[in-house]
């Protein structure tokens, strides 16, 4: 006798307790409070933000110690709370130029206005585990930490820091990049549209997945739709965010939000329509994701072939169709996890399906056997 | 920083009233050119893309405090995604949910038409994963909206063709691809193509909402739909040849159920509700039970 499975509500709840106490762990070891996530694991939360599109380093954490360390569950969580918010007002171009930078480095030129500043970054640590961190307690880590010229050096920067590319644009040696009122459309308000302009492609590969972007990028400097890119300009820190009050007629600053903007500086011979000049890869992202950002614009660069009269050599991060249509994690993961759900009833036509077919092949065959 | 998670924390159905408002001009769009697959702005949802977000979306901008909801997937109430979505429109709109096809005023479904008829002032919502007919023939959305406008369907009738030639069939069992009121060609989601024949001049109005996809695309009530094939290879619905094992109905949808590892099985309604009613008016399958022994 067969009795139908039913009680999916039960094993829902159960799993979810389930989770829950999954999540917390050993319970004799302490819980992680939201703010150690916010200060320690910073470069986890700033992805969060960045693919989340949401700059909230409380709730980034948040969503990361909810999403057990998994940062695209994390990032979702983040998506889903952010699509429920109201918008207040469009802020200001932020100007980062007139950032408050922790670090900024030209691989273009040995010195310049504003300096090279190293800032904190992993790029000369040697990658050695460092066992001091595993031990407990503060003492050996308050010890390890004295501080830094590099800080200093930051908080001393002038108030505006042009930009690198503005020298190379002052000799005509870079395509001009006009400034414009245009409001850019909305990735998150409208629907995906191809083709879709600059400004579209990059809100799209901002909040891409690092993985996909850094892969994509990686493919051109390989050969595949070929980028061959100078870091014109790398700089980290906070800008202030401003909205016009049209109540006051002023704009007021309502926050600030880190960065990393990339700047890549291309080669580029010239063609029909263009004269030799060096062309532009730009990277924008929250907090400090360098490797992002440095992906970022490989890949805007590599997207403007058609504006720059390049070849289209087939080559997958050339093809705004296949990069923005596959760069989100969440649509990603959502449609390649779904297969978990059931599909017994497309499953049992597809099977009926194929019985069908085999039998017939086999009554054919037997039939040509019979014959000869 | 708190956050209260609870239903009152959120708008009625979860979404708030732009964002309805939005969807429900697709819709009305949608209606209006019956199968035309309309872009919408497509809001991420606190499921995953790919477990019903664009049905769920289509059910929030549709649903009005008086409404009885059901939800079924693979035909069933109980299956666990539809209980997780009953359960998300029970929490965030309060509407009342019912398990019968009858009393339901909007029913969300993944992969089935139900069995019993659908009347008039019913809404019937697909999840659907991939709304372009023609994607897996052509990958390019920019190729494929241009092969609509052009009603350039060739593609699909060689496809059909290479199937006949190959299988000596059309080899499509689910998905099959519908061609509505002359115009469109059209996914009907992932139904098996047994339910195809209900698609046509259905008194309900069908809506398909495809939220990874930003897609929403409909049948008005009675609109003409067409399962797509040739004279000499006319389309033909097709199911399990058996009757289900429960309540021995011969007409429905089946399951395939594996009852041991030495090559049992029983086959039984996909249709939860459409088997427990025939079961209740006493009908009993090869392996059914009466209803008062059943009960226990």
């Amino acid at each position: 006798m067969y009795v139908a499975v039913k009680g999916g509500e039960r094993a829902i709840e159960n799993a979810h307790q389930w989770l829950a106490e999954e999540r917390r762990g050993d319970l004799s070891i302490p819980e992680l409070t939201i703010p150690q996530i916010r200060e320690q694991m910073k470069l986890a939360v700033n992805r969060v933000m960045a693919e989340g599109s949401l700059y909230d380093p409380d709730l980034a954490a948040l969503a990361i110690k909810q999403a057990r360390g998994d940062l695209i569950e994390a990032v979702f969580l983040i998506r889903a709370y952010r699509t429920t918010l109201p918008r207040f007002a469009l802020s200001n171009p932020v100007d980062t130029g007139a950032m408050a930078m922790d670090r900024r480095i030209s691989a273009t030129f040995k010195d310049l206005p504003g300096g090279q500043v190293l800032g904190p970054t992993f790029d000369y640590t040697h990658r050695l585990l460092d066992f001091a961190l595993m031990a407990e307690g503060e003492a050996p880590f308050a010890a390890a930490l004295p501080s830094t010229q590099a800080g200093a050096e930051g908080d001393d920067a002038p108030p505006h820091v042009p930009h690198v590319t503005t020298f190379l644009d002052r000799d005509g040696l870079i395509e001009t990049d006009p400034a414009t009122d245009t409001t850019p459309p909305d990735l998150t308000r409208e629907p995906l549209e191809l083709p879709a302009d600059r400004a579209l492609r990059l809100q799209g590969i901002t909040r891409g997945d690092e993985g996909f972007i850094l892969s994509l990028a990686y493919s051109t400097q390989r050969g595949y739709g070929r980028t061959h890119a100078f870091v014109g300009e790398l700089r980290i820190g906070r800008v202030a965010v401003e909205v016009d009050i049209p109540e006051l007629g002023f704009a007021v600053e309502v926050g600030e939000v880190e960065l990393t903007e990339c700047e890549t500086v291309n080669q580029f011979k010239g063609s029909k329509t263009e004269p030799p000049q060096f062309t532009r890869g730009y990277g924008l992202v929250f907090g400090q994701s360098e490797r992002k950002s440095i992906a970022m614009s490989l890949v805007d660069r590599s997207l403007r072939w058609q504006e720059l009269g390049e070849d289209f050599t087939g080559a997958p991060a050339q093809d705004e169709e296949f990069v923005l249509y596959h760069c989100d994690n969440i649509q990603a993961t959502g449609f390649l996890e779904h297969i978990k759900l059931p599909h017994y009833v497309d499953f049992q036509a597809e099977l009926e399906l194929v019985r069908r077919l085999r039998a017939e092949a086999q009554a054919q065959a037997q039939q040509q056997e019979a014959a000869e | 920083m708190t956050m209260s998670h609870d239903a009152q924390a959120y708008n009625f159905a979860y979404l708030d009233e732009q964002t309805k408002r939005m969807i429900r001009r697709a819709i009305l769009k949608s209606l209006a050119v019956p199968g035309y697959q309309v872009p919408f702005a497509s809001r991420e949802m606190p499921m995953p893309y790919g477990w019903g977000t664009g049905g769920v979306q289509v059910t929030a901008a549709c649903l009005v405090p008086e409404d009885r909801l059901k939800v079924i997937d693979q035909g069933a109430d109980d299956t666990t995604n539809a209980v997780s979505i009953r359960k998300f429109f029970a929490r965030t709109a309060q509407v009342a949910t019912t398990e019968r096809t009858q009393e339901a005023t909007l029913i969300q479904t993944r992969h089935r038409i139900p069995e019993t008829p659908l009347t008039e002032g019913q809404i019937l919502v697909y999840q659907v994963p991939i709304p372009e007919p023609l994607r897996f023939l052509e990958p390019r959305e920019t190729e494929t909206r241009k092969m609509h406008e052009l009603e350039e369907y060739g593609l699909m009738h060689v496809k059909l063709y290479e199937d006949i030639a190959r299988h000596g069939q059309i080899a499509t069992s689910y998905a099959y691809p519908v061609k509505v009121e002359g115009r469109y060609v059209m996914d009907p989601s992932p139904i098996p193509k047994f339910d195809n024949p209900k698609l046509g001049q259905s008194p309900a109005i069908q809506l398909f909402g495809a939220g990874r996809e930003q897609r929403i695309y409909a049948l008005p009530p009675f609109t003409d739909v067409v399962s797509l094939d040739f004279d000499d290879y006319p389309f033909a619905s097709s199911k399990a040849p058996h009757d289900c094992d429960l309540c021995g109905a011969r007409q429905s949808y089946l399951d395939e159920v594996i009852t041991d590892d030495r090559g049992g099985r029983m086959f039984v309604c996909s249709d939860t509700d459409f088997c427990a009613s025939r079961q209740a008016q006493g009908k009993v399958g090869r392996l059914g039970v009466g209803q008062a022994e059943g009960a226990k």
